[in-house]
């Protein structure tokens, strides 16, 4: 955003509003002492709303999440929360005992998410890259494959996530429909999908067909900067597809994927959506990642103080990790921007 | 926009249209007017519309009669608990509302509803006109009572009788030995592909309230408690444990239940089973609505069993004193109509009317004698009710035991269904929702 595309908005609205003059040209029409008296005012006049509502739906809840963790809340001061007794870093100390059950189920969520979000956002990544690549050559029903690879990108995440639900039903759901009636695999045990071990790859699996549209997309939009003659030329001088893919196809896309690997590795450490349409409240141990464990402590529980730390310390982890990875990754993809 | 001024008061027009709107993203802020109130029904019936058709009639006899329109809403169950807390915490509600009974203790300690005494109390008739065991689920012990009971309900074994026949089974059991002898009879493999496809038993094993439910009688069967005398929690002492191991065992080494009940959220989807011919026998609360829809007529209804036949007192515990109790919000602007309303239905008429709709049991004394509520199912129920129902544990901290043991329930169940559960893994599931018990108390 440059300032002269700023002030020069209400003088070239108010002189000439038939033709959108140039920036320069707006500057030398209108007089300097006006524009200046109106350039303190406006910017602000402008932000304000734009403030008013950051502050109010954005950094307002967020420090009162922050204060909910220094105190003990429960239903019992829900109504006069303002009163609730602080108690400092105690729920800290709870959530962040190894030696009790919460610690423990704290740090082992932790770790669950964690490679929860590389399975996901890999698998994710890798089948994005695939589609793009494969939909950036011109051939027939290209238009056809490209929307029906966004299909799980545009419907509500919600319906997905239920229509998965029924079909790893254990006992009607579709799924073992085909794997056992139909294909005969696993003997004559239907597995539960649901429960148990296989709950974690059920969501994974959920979780990728819901994300990777998401990546195909971007990717895709990356690869339609790349010129074509660069790969005529690198084919001519004998590369292979492979060749060609590493030395020039990933690079270029470099800025798109920094940005890219950065989104979905926030969204899906922070998923929630997925494992609550298809497990409810409450996930099994074996798939219970850090926003359900966060929600289960605040609303099954009624501890809100201590789902407020978790929340608090999440908030850091995250903070931290994406303020290392801008540093480290993103400048130099967004300067070739 | 040439003058400041004009730019400035749009800007501000804008952010006061957005505060505004923001705002209102509270929902569900009532519109108070003298002669309307807001009800929050909970769902009673097959559907939250079948719930609000079969209310209508009582709600239209209540403004003719007093002039109060009422604003009426049901809430699913799924969604009441939260919708509750949401009002409490923004003091902003309807004026009259339906509670699950066994929240009473824990909402009654948010000080949002109004205490039932002066003229609230005098104007649904006194105490003594309720049975009580329901009464007695309106707050702590010594405690002014926040909500009055609305509807009575109690656990019974339903069965289905075709099953039952073809087993050469007369009558149901009595004892869990006996319960268990049976459910093996009539676990059987009926299309010969060596896996059995009619089991003795079915429960939704994923129901978080249902099973806790078990747990809280399983135990006092087995003479535990949840609670010990300083209300310390004991979900992992032995009798709770042997309580808890003899529902989970049902599926885990009896095999009388399906491995399929494990993911079975919906206590409805229990009743299809039972209907269909799936299961013969199930504990439920009120599936007559399920059977009477889908035009069941082979089912027959018993007491729960017991560990030993004839128990009484806390080892003769069949069920808590389940159902839905009704109260006044405190911050209600119109607290005279919305006594009106507590008083309307709580009245013996409307007490019929409505129990009869939903094929629950009257909370006052005087309705029971009605000829509806003489068939063999409302009286096992009542009997039940009255005699062999003990509260759910009267605390504030009621809502996080019933989602601690029914989470751990639903684990072990889980576990059953995907491998083997023993008696290890129910004490170490019970000792980590009793530590988490602890922890937030």
């Amino acid at each position: 955003m440059s300032h002269s595309a700023l002030d020069s908005g209400p003088a070239a609205a108010g002189s000439t509003p038939a033709v959108d003059p140039e920036p320069g040209q707006a500057r030398a029409a209108s007089t300097p002492p006006v524009r200046k008296r109106r350039r303190s005012f406006l910017p602000y006049g402008l932000i304000l709303p734009a403030a008013i509502l950051e502050l109010l739906i954005h950094i307002g809840p967020m420090l009162l999440g922050i204060w909910i963790a220094f105190i003990s809340l429960t239903q019992l001061n829900l109504t006069n929360w303002l009163n609730a007794p602080f108690v400092g870093l105690q729920n800290f100390i709870n959530g962040l005992n190894p030696d009790s059950t919460i610690g423990q189920a704290f740090f082992s969520t932790v770790g669950r998410t964690l490679g929860y979000t590389i399975l996901v956002v890999g698998f994710s990544w890798v089948l994005g890259m695939a589609g793009a690549v494969f939909l950036s050559s011109n051939f027939r029903g290209r238009a056809l494959l490209r929307t029906f690879f966004l299909v799980p990108y545009a419907l509500p995440a919600y319906v997905g996530t239920i229509a998965w639900a029924f079909m790893f039903n254990q006992r009607d759901g579709a799924v073992n429909q085909i794997l056992v009636d139909t294909l005969h695999l696993f003997g004559d045990e239907r597995p539960f999908w649901l429960l148990g071990e296989n709950s974690f790859g059920a969501m994974v699996i959920v979780n990728v067909w819901q994300l990777w549209p998401f990546a195909f997309l971007m990717l895709m939009a990356a690869l339609q900067n790349v010129p074509t003659d660069v790969y005529e030329a690198a084919a001519i001088d004998g590369a292979t597809l492979w060749q060609q893919f590493r030395r020039i196809t990933l690079p270029m896309v470099r800025p798109a994927n920094g940005v890219l690997l950065m989104v979905m590795s926030l969204w899906t450490f922070n998923q929630f959506n997925v494992p609550f349409v298809l497990f409810g409240a409450t996930s099994p141990k074996e798939a219970t990642l850090i926003s359900p464990l966060i929600y289960q402590n605040s609303f099954g529980s009624w501890n809100f103080g201590l789902g407020g730390a978790m929340s608090v310390l999440l908030l850091i982890a995250l903070f931290i990790a994406s303020a290392f990875y801008i540093r480290m990754v993103l400048p130099k993809g967004a300067d070739n921007d | 926009m040439k003058n400041p001024l004009k730019v400035l008061s749009a800007v501000a027009a804008t952010a006061a249209l957005a505060l505004g709107l923001s705002a209102c993203g509270g929902g569900g802020s009532p519109q108070a007017s003298s002669d309307t109130i807001t009800y929050w029904a909970s769902d009673q019936g097959n559907s939250l519309d079948d719930t609000a058709a079969k209310l209508k009639p009582t709600l239209d006899r209540f403004t003719e009669k007093t002039g109060v329109k009422v604003q009426l809403e049901v809430i699913s169950w799924t969604d009441l608990y939260n919708r509750i807390l949401t009002a409490v915490t923004s003091g902003d509600g309807p004026d009259v509302l339906n509670i699950g009974n066994t929240w009473a203790v824990t909402l009654q300690e948010t000080g949002a509803f109004e205490p039932v005494e002066g003229e609230l109390l005098e104007a649904v008739g006194g105490k003594d006109r309720f049975l009580k065991t329901s009464w007695s689920t309106g707050g702590a012990e010594g405690k002014t009572p926040t909500s009055v009971p609305l509807y009575g309900l109690a656990y019974n074994m339903y069965y289905n009788t075709k099953l039952f026949k073809e087993a050469g089974i007369e009558k149901a059991p009595t004892t869990w030995d006996e319960f268990v002898a049976d459910a093996k009879k009539l676990t059987k493999d009926t299309n010969g592909d060596g896996k059995p496809d009619q089991w003795g038993f079915t429960a939704a094993g994923a129901s978080v309230s249902a099973n806790s439910h078990q747990a809280f009688v399983r135990g006092l069967q087995n003479g535990g408690t949840l609670f010990d005398k300083d209300g310390k929690p004991t979900f992992d002492s032995d009798p709770q444990v042997e309580g808890v191991k003899q529902f989970v065992d049902l599926m885990a080494t009896e095999k009388v239940m399906s491995p399929s009940d494990a993911e079975l959220s919906q206590g409805s989807q229990k009743v299809d089973n039972l209907i269909n011919g799936k299961a013969a026998m199930m504990f439920d609360q009120s599936p007559l609505k399920n059977f009477a829809a889908r035009d069941f007529k082979d089912w027959g209804v018993a007491p729960i069993p017991m560990m030993t036949a004839g128990a009484t007192g806390d080892r003769g515990t069949q069920s808590h004193v389940a159902g839905i109790n009704l109260s006044v919000f405190k911050n209600s602007d119109n607290k005279a109509n919305a006594i009106k309303l507590a008083a309307f239905l709580t009245s013996d008429e409307e007490q019929i009317a409505l129990n009869k709709a939903y094929s629950s049991l009257p909370v006052v004394t005087a309705a029971s004698s009605d000829a509806a509520f003489q068939t063999e199912e409302v009286k096992a129920k009542n009997d039940a009710l009255a005699n062999h129902s003990l509260p759910m544990p009267l605390i504030a901290k009621e809502g996080q035991m019933e989602t601690l043991t029914g989470t751990a329930i639903k684990n072990l169940f889980a576990k059953a269904a995907t491998g083997t559960v023993s008696e290890d893994d129910i004490r170490a599931a019970l000792k980590d929702a009793n530590n988490q018990m602890a922890a937030a108390q």
